[in-house]
């Protein structure tokens, strides 16, 4: 499906150029702004900024892959982001992880088929003196246990 | 004991209460006065980098090309995603003007007109805090065209945020400024350094969010009350992030030099159930894991750590009490050197992937004979032998958790394993096993 910026959003674009000395520069916050709308960066996202940006379809292509937070496709409406590092594995972390496995059946990486949820053990987010954590798209949730990380869960409708 | 970069003032993170309480009073005086006077000033407090290196901030700063005709850049460093490190955010959320105040000072320091706060992209509420903040300063004319106004000066300098989008690396001076350049985060050879080849080529100064966050009060105060408190060499206060097995963890300002001990048991409350402690890792998951038999005494700047085998990095504190399985974690730290590997070097990309491995089956008491000197093989390949010191890193913390801990990593041994092709990648450099 083509990918068009909203007005709105296309004059944020626009508003970014003035950031950075180069057009290129300004990729990642674009492809913010299109995740946003999109819900995903899609190869019709990649081509519609690289024309915008003047730089290759690879080009873009190289910075989605490299980074995270870019989602090769659509996540869940909730994206749980489980952090297992080690501070949050110290109190408890793989005990949340595997209950919340269970719990929604998904692995590592899947979005449910109704699509509320997808799955993803991340690395340290910064909770680490409130831990163990879950994030929930932006949100972070702290200080959980095993039965408070399933209740929140249990929220998410 | 009195607080530089998080002082208890209720609502200091507001722009008229930061104001009230002799706000952007530095930054005027700093304007009254010669860059190289303050390069001066910071140099002799002694102040040294919060990022990782702690390096001298005035030094660093001194090294920018005087006259040049090209922009020169300040970058602060908020990617903040060493496991075990959250007291950046702190700032952005309680104290962001006195970041923006410092990073003010700095950019007229060095002589730049732009400044990127790179801020992890996990941050989503600290970017939107520390933005509110940022905007507040524009609207009050303190940042940008209108500081020349508002302060009668010809210097003037604008404040970008850029946000990150998952990637440990971008911490990475060189990997940062590719990330703002709008490419893959891969770090730079070096030399040429960043203050003569920096962002898009042109002289730039990384410093980290703590670090500038301290230079305001220098100004006012002077750098000779500065440089009086804490560790004569590494003077000051640094956050102490506490993690871990503690009653009470989160980030407690101290005087540099405060001693471990103290922290853990009188700040952080001790550890839950009287338990032992077994490991600390004193400075975030890349710097060398303690023996908890060996704490005392232990004091928190840079020089003390050294000495005592280890590294002040971030000062996150990780602790581990006595029924911690340190095989698993070594395990976890490793399959996050793992994840964030870019790539670029062969001993770092395919090094942590053997090191992770090994340390799984060792975690399963599957570690089969020889696994131990493997590890440690491979962990010396990769330290020194790469583009960036993430390969120390992944390195680090496997060469010193084994030899310090070697009983425990003894025990997940199952002797009666060998299986020399499950290494046959390895086996050229690793002379006990026989290449079939
Ligand atoms: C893999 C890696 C990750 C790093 N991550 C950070 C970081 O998140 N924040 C930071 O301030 N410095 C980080 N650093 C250190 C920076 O490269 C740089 O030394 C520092 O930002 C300089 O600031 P300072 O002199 O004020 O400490 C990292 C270094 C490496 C090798
Ligand atoms: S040491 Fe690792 S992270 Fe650093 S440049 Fe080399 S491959 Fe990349
Ligand atoms: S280890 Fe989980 S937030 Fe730091």
């Amino acid at each position: 499906m083509e990918f068009k910026f909203t007005v709105e959003n296309h004059e944020k674009v626009v508003k970014l150029f003035d950031n950075y000395p180069t057009k290129k520069a300004a990729v990642m916050p674009v492809l913010y702004i299109a995740q946003e709308q999109n819900g995903y960066i899609s190869g019709e996202v990649i081509k519609e900024v690289s024309t915008i940006l003047e730089i290759s379809e690879e080009d873009v292509m190289g910075v989605v892959t490299f980074y995270t937070m870019y989602h090769q496709h659509m996540p869940g409406k909730y994206h749980l982001q489980v952090c297992t590092n080690v501070s949050c594995m110290l109190r408890g972390a793989y005990d949340i992880w595997e209950a919340v496995k269970t719990k929604t059946g998904l692995k590592n990486g899947e979005t449910s088929a109704d699509g509320l949820f997808s799955l993803e053990e991340v690395e340290c987010m910064g909770s680490c003196g409130t831990a163990p954590m879950i994030a929930v798209n932006e949100d972070f949730h702290d200080n959980l246990t095993k039965e408070t990380a399933l209740e929140l869960i249990d929220s998410l409708k | 004991m009195e607080k530089i970069v998080l002082p208890e003032i209720e609502n200091l993170h507001k722009i008229d209460v930061y104001r009230a309480n002799g706000g952007y009073e530095a930054i005027k005086k700093a304007l009254a006065t010669t860059p190289d006077e303050i390069i001066d000033t910071v140099k002799k407090s002694g102040l040294r980098g919060r990022g990782g290196a702690a390096f001298s901030c005035g030094l660093k700063w001194s090294f920018m090309p005087k006259t040049t005709d090209k922009p020169k850049y300040l970058c602060v460093n908020g990617d903040e995603s060493e496991p075990g490190s959250f007291k950046d955010r702190q700032i952005f959320e309680y104290n962001p003007h006195q970041c923006i105040e410092g990073i003010l000072i700095a950019s007229y320091a060095i002589g730049a007109n732009s400044a990127y706060v790179y801020i992890r992209g996990e941050y989503h509420k600290w970017i939107k805090l520390f933005q509110k903040a940022l905007d507040d300063a524009y609207d009050a004319g303190l940042v940008g065209e209108k500081m020349k106004t508002t302060f009668g000066t010809k210097f003037h300098v604008n404040i970008y945020v850029h946000k990150g989008a998952g990637a440990y690396i971008c911490g990475e001076e060189s990997s940062l400024m590719n990330s703002i350049e709008g490419k893959r985060g891969y770090p730079r050879v070096k030399p040429p350094f960043p203050a003569q080849n920096g962002l898009w080529g042109n002289p730039t100064t990384i410093n980290n969010v703590e670090t500038l966050t301290n230079v305001p009060a220098i100004i006012n105060k002077g750098w000779e009350w500065f440089s009086k408190i804490g560790a004569e060499k590494h003077p000051g206060t640094i956050l102490y992030g506490v993690s871990g097995h503690v009653n009470k963890p989160g980030v407690y300002e101290l005087p540099s030099g405060t001693l471990l001990t103290d922290i853990i048991y009188n700040y952080a409350g001790g550890v839950p159930g009287n338990k032992k402690i077994k490991c600390v890792i004193p400075g975030g998951s890349s710097m060398p894991p303690l023996r908890g038999d060996q704490l005392e005494g232990i004091a928190m700047d840079a020089d003390s750590l050294k000495a005592a085998g280890s590294s002040i990095g971030t000062a996150g504190i990780m602790v581990m009490d006595e029924d911690t399985d340190l095989v698993r974690v070594l395990a976890r730290i490793s399959k996050f050197y793992y994840h964030e590997s870019c790539g670029q070097c062969t001993p770092c990309r395919e090094g942590t992937g053997w090191m992770l491995k090994i340390l799984n089956r060792m975690a399963a008491g599957q570690g089969q004979k020889d696994d131990i000197e493997l590890l440690l093989s491979v962990a010396n390949n990769i330290d020194g032998n790469t583009i960036c010191a993430l390969g120390e890193a992944a390195a680090w913390p496997v060469k010193f958790m084994v030899s310090r801990f070697r009983e425990e990593f003894e025990s997940r041994m199952n002797n009666s394993l060998d299986h020399p092709s499950l290494n046959k990648v390895h086996s050229m450099r690793h002379s006990k096993i026989t290449v079939e």
